[in-house]
């Protein structure tokens, strides 16, 4: 900086040292955001000191104009870094007396929020339904109140088959010539015909639902029971998809260690028939109560669509065959999670539900 | 079914160990449910075949005896014995100190000691049936057969394993050891050895020139078979013939009722003995009954039958009803001297039917309805009369009557290889198809380059078709050989499930919300429904009902989820503090009209979602505060669940049975009645064992349905400002506050209102009430100016004075 320099129009000198003295000591005494925001206004603003030098400039000789304007401009931007630098280490201040005085106790309890929970059961068969969605399955449902026509008779169990007694049905106390025309579905299975009659191969479907069982209860039966069918139909399906389908579905469900056993059995529906089981949770095999001393507990029954079905459906049976399965989701939902008895499903105590 | 290992040993060699054999037949299709070990437990050493050299009186207690007892041993052992049953030369098991024995007593196993007894020295036992774990026998010892062998051990010569089998419906002929043996042979490599059925007929007469037999009713009786057998002595069964009923789980009663019941689980064919001298006329008709028609069967109960069931008549009156039960007129007596044997087939469905009316299912009943092989009748026939011969001490007349009108034709299937690599998704080399299907008892020709003619065994009744053949190959084979294999092939299109997934959606948003979800019983009772639907309701659509229930509390089919889930909340409640929120997403049943049952057509069955909402919100700690939850904690988790799925809900007071008068809405999207929240009435609560304030709310999902928002569209007018200002209006009390807020949201310039405080009391006068409201204006192509808001400030109060005379709080 030179000596004062004379201002043309007022006649006062432009003493930019002092100017910026002034300045700094301003902005060292300002300790709060309001403080700095005058601060501000006043040096750097529109109307502020350094902006009326400048405009003073245009009155000066040429080369004062420059020595000066250069001067002023270099205070401007020492002045606006040191502003920075003052914003910065005062909210640095602000900062640091808030750790020491606010800290709080993080090993408080957190502010509650209230948790809803799905039902173990709807969880389960959500899982069991995703599973095979990403197999290319679609999902629809249907009656839970059924005809003898869906339940039994589309299914080749006649009036007086004996597998009838496989599943003891609760029928609708209603009666038309000495029968019972209505019932509650003992399985999902007749969602097979349901879906048959309104669709053409090539069928990949999976229903979901509650189904009905007129027995006495014991820890791995209960009287209402939720099944997912699993129908497929097309050309070329055979009983090695269906081992394929369900032993990856099994691996899904309960992983790689789990151990599956697919055996022969029968359904009136299917030929050939299968039952798919699980080992036992409980004794791993061994044979406990849980599994009435068998080793395994049996998760579904499946097989392949018998042709007579698909015949019936109007379907070329020796063009397209399929396989189809009926899943227990409360067998799974025990088996993964160690459910020592069924019926806890649906006795509702929230001290079990909550654990899920 | 239970089969014993040591009988099934008559027909097949079995080499496995029972456990090995019972995972092969599971595997196989007939679950092996346990295995019981008979003489499993018995030391061989120890216990052993005994015979009774001596029996002399204890010279110091006179209800016990001295038993001499050669076991094998070196030398003959004296023993202290209690039982009234012991006698000289009596074959006995006989267990020396050492042995585990359970307890006569006490029913615990223990080891056998030596002890003086009385003053004898006693070291060893003649066991008792309940000694041995045999029986719940413990008055006498257990005496086997005379030629029992001395010195063998007790497990060698009487243990067993049992295979409790479950078998399935289609396979009668498993219901048989020779059945399970056919089994076991064509599953382990093993070759049957089947029972013999020649006799010697010493009598000079022909049987059809004694007895003659009409069938009456073909359609129900395809064959009727009958032997004759004069001069037989009633009597108890021979040793062997006993332990094989009692095997089979029978009660040995007489020779000729054991043949017939052992040749029932030898072949699998029921059969009957007539005394042939109650048979009228020596004529059998095979009939249909008369209605009304009465017979006194073999249980001494008089039945009335009805002219669907069967029965077997002689010249005048019914003598047994076919196939599931003799007549008491006609049974075995110490009189009889002559045998009538029926050995026939009848119709599968008329012996359910009738079994199941008179509620009399036998063993017989149980293989008959599954649906015999009229050709077995022949070989039962001739099986039962030879053993009458030998063991009944009769003489059976020439041939046999067989009444057969319509003969089946032997079943012959084409089987190709392409069918079975379709149905298996595996081409099984020749010979192993052939292998298996021999094994069990088809024959097969092949025919290259595609086709197995297969003829079907009489036996196999339930193989009619390809796929058939299908499965017993696999089965044989084993289902562990067929491939894995993922589904190949396009992918079907796929229809929208709207109603599914919209009440999926409600069930997140209710647990999303807070609320715990419930599965209750579809099945309740009238009692609890009745608690919840008024009277008239319940009497002009009663709840379907469902008959023959597991339990009274299983009954009805709900028309409505409240009293399930109120009951599940209250059971909760006892151990539960602080707010309690449950619900349930499930079907409800709406009985249909008698004349729409009476269609077939089906009720209507409505998804709902029904909530629960009672106890004490809870605090900043999540403990229970002392604020109990209100109307509108019920109507928050209502807005939130409709939220979810883009649905704005408008209450209106109403009124519904079971809730409480003023604390009742009704749910309405864009104008559709949806659902209803409500406080449920004390009364009703009180019902319930809930003594405090508990709310409700059901949802339609099937109307939802009909309002569900579809795709949103999203809306880009949030370019211009808003300006947000407050509103406080007086109003009358009653004035329900959304008609203030959706009045002021019409407004073209009102993007939305929001109230935000109610308020009555000092300041404002009686009969009114301050609402204040939260108003957005916001266009969607400008930015307002505060003078244009003004101006709809403006024109709104004027509105609102108008129509609800609203006036703005001073």
């Amino acid at each position: 900086m030179r000596g004062p320099m004379a201002d043309q129009q007022t006649g006062t000198e432009v003493d930019i040292e002092a100017i910026a003295a002034t300045a700094r000591a301003g902005l060292a005494a300002a300790d709060d955001e309001a403080a700095l925001e005058s601060w501000r206004v006043a040096q750097l603003g529109r109307k502020g000191v350094l902006t009326s030098v400048l405009r003073q400039l245009a009155g000066l000789p040429i080369e004062e104009r420059r020595r000066i304007g250069a001067e002023a401009n270099a205070l401007k931007t020492e002045l606006e870094a040191a502003l920075e630098s003052r914003r910065l280490s005062l909210a640095g201040e602000r900062l640091a007396a808030t750790v020491a005085g606010g800290q709080v106790d993080v090993t408080l309890p957190g502010r509650t929020k209230r948790v809803g929970r799905l039902h173990p059961i709807t969880q389960t068969l959500r899982e069991m339904t995703d599973i095979f969605v990403s197999m290319g399955f679609a999902v629809t449902e249907g009656p839970e109140v059924e005809t003898d026509y869906y339940n039994f008779g589309a299914l080749l169990i006649a009036p007086d088959h004996p597998a009838r007694d496989m599943q003891d049905t609760l029928y609708i106390d209603y009666q038309r010539d000495g029968a019972y025309p209505f019932m509650l579905r003992t399985h999902t299975s007749p969602n097979q015909v349901r879906f048959m009659e309104q669709h053409q191969p090539p069928i990949r479907v999976v229903v979901p639902g509650r189904c009905y069982r007129n027995e006495a209860t014991d820890p791995t039966h209960e009287w209402m029971i939720t099944q997912i069918e699993l129908l497929a139909v097309d050309e070329g399906i055979s009983l090695a998809d269906l081992k394929g389908t369900l032993f990856e579905f099994a691996k899904r469900m309960f992983g790689q260690e789990r151990k599956v056993r697919f055996r022969c059995d029968y359904f009136p529906y299917v030929e050939p028939g299968v039952d798919m089981s699980i080992d036992c949770f409980l004794c791993g095999g061994e044979g406990c109560r849980m599994c009435h001393n068998e080793g395994w507990i049996e998760i579904m029954g499946a097989g392949m669509v018998h042709p007579q079905i698909l015949t019936n459906m109007g379907y070329d049976a020796e063009r397209v065959t399929g396989f189809a399965a009926g899943i227990g989701a409360e067998r799974v939902c025990l088996l993964r999670n160690g459910i020592e008895d069924i019926r806890s499903f649906y006795q509702n105590d929230l001290r079990f539900l909550e654990q899920f | 079914m239970r089969v014993s290992l040591k009988w099934l040993a008559d027909y097949v060699d079995v080499t496995l160990s029972p456990e090995e054999l019972a995972h092969k037949l599971t595997m196989a299709g007939m679950e092996s449910a346990a295995i019981e070990n008979i003489g499993g437990d018995w030391d061989s050493e120890l216990i052993t075949v005994g015979n009774v050299l001596d029996v002399q009186p204890h010279p110091d207690a006179d209800r016990l005896v001295l038993a001499t007892v050669d076991h094998g041993g070196t030398e003959p052992q004296t023993v202290v014995c209690g039982a009234p049953n012991v006698e000289a030369g009596q074959r006995i098991a006989f267990a020396r100190a050492g042995a585990k024995l359970i307890d006569g007593r006490s029913g615990e196993r223990a080891v056998l000691k030596p002890a003086k007894i009385r003053g004898v020295e006693s070291a060893g036992m003649v066991c008792s049936g309940k000694e041995l774990g045999l029986s719940s026998d413990h008055e006498g010892i257990l005496v086997l057969a005379a030629d029992a062998p001395v010195g063998t051990a007790l497990s060698t010569y009487l243990g067993d394993a049992v295979l409790d089998l479950d078998l399935t419906p289609n396979r009668p002929d498993w219901m048989s050891m020779l059945g399970i043996a056919r089994e076991v042979a064509a599953l382990t490599g093993a070759t049957v050895r089947e029972p013999q059925h020649t006799y010697d007929d010493q009598a000079d007469e022909n049987v059809p020139a004694v007895v003659a037999v009409e069938i009456a009713d073909p359609d129900l009786c395809s064959r009727y078979v009958a032997t004759v057998v004069e001069g037989v002595t009633l009597g108890p069964s021979p040793q062997w013939l006993q332990e094989r009923v009692t095997a089979g789980g029978m009660r040995p009663i007489n020779n000729v009722v054991d043949i017939t019941n052992y040749v029932m689980m030898e072949l699998g064919q029921p059969l009957h003995a007539f005394d042939f001298s109650a048979v009228q006329d020596a004529k059998i008709v095979v009939r249909r009954a008369r209605e009304g028609e009465k017979l006194t069967t073999l249980d001494g109960e008089e039945r009335t039958l009805t002219k669907d069931m069967l029965v077997i008549a002689d010249a005048k009156k019914p003598v047994a009803l076919a196939g599931v039960m003799g007549g008491a007129d006609s049974e075995i007596t110490e009189q009889t001297t002559t045998i009538l044997l029926e050995s026939a087939t009848f119709h599968p469905g008329c012996i359910r039917r009738t079994a199941a009316a008179l509620r009399s299912r036998t063993e017989a009943s149980a293989r008959f309805e599954k649906g015999l092989s009229p050709e077995l009748a022949v070989i039962a026939a001739q099986r039962a009369t030879k053993l009458l011969v030998e063991l009944a001490g009769g003489r059976a007349l020439h041939g046999y009557v067989d009444s057969y009108p319509a003969p089946a034709e032997e079943v012959r299937i084409d089987l190709t290889r392409r069918r079975l690599e379709q149905v298996l998704g595996i081409d099984l080399p020749t010979s192993k198809v052939r292998a298996a299907l021999t094994s069990l008892g088809f024959s097969v020709r092949w025919s290259p380059p595609e086709l197995y003619e297969v003829r079907v065994p009489y036996w196999r009744t339930d193989v009619r078709i390809s796929d058939d053949l299908a499965e017993e190959v696999a089965r044989v084979i084993g289902y562990d050989q067929i491939p894995t294999t993922n589904l190949s092939g396009a992918l079907p299109s796929v229809a929208a499930q709207p109603l599914r997934n919209l009440r999926e959606s409600l069930r997140d948003a209710c647990a999303a919300a807070g609320m715990q979800e419930v599965i209750t019983y579809s099945l309740t009772t009238q009692e609890l429904l009745a608690r919840v639907l008024p009277e008239d309701e319940m009497a002009a659509r009663p709840p379907l009902k469902v008959a023959h229930t597991v339990s009274s509390e299983y009954e009805y089919l709900r028309p409505t989820l409240w009293a399930s889930v109120l009951r599940t909340a209250a059971a909760n409640l006892r151990r539960h503090d602080g707010e309690l929120a449950l619900f349930e997403a499930a079907r409800v049943y709406l009985p249909p009209p008698r004349e729409r049952l009476e269609a077939g057509e089906l009720p209507d069955e409505r998804e709902h979602v029904v909530g629960v909402v009672t106890g004490q919100r809870e605090d900043r700690w999540g403990r229970a505060s002392d604020e109990a939850v209100d109307f509108f904690d019920a109507k928050g988790y209502v807005d939130a669940a409709l939220a979810a799925v883009g649905l704005t809900p408008a209450l209106s007071q109403a009124e519904r049975f079971a809730l409480l008068p003023g604390r009742t809405g009704a749910v309405s999207v864009d104008g559709r009645d949806v659902g209803v929240i409500g406080q449920v009435h004390p009364a009703v609560a009180a019902q319930f064992d809930i003594d405090q304030d508990v709310y409700v709310f059901e949802l339609v999902v099937d109307e939802l349905l009909e309002v569900a928002a579809g795709d949103r569209v999203y809306e880009s007018d949030f370019r211009y400002p808003p300006v947000v200002q407050d509103l406080a209006l007086v109003v009358d009390r009653d004035l329900p506050a959304d008609q203030v807020r959706s009045a002021i949201e019409q407004h073209k310039l009102v993007r939305a209102a929001r109230i935000f405080d109610v308020y009555e009391g000092e300041g404002i006068a009686d009969g009114k009430k301050s609402l204040a409201l939260s108003v957005t204006y916001q266009a969607p192509d400008r930015t307002l100016t505060l003078e244009e808001v003004a101006k709809a400030q403006d024109s709104l109060l004027k509105r609102l004075a108008k129509e609800f005379s609203a006036e703005l709080r001073a």
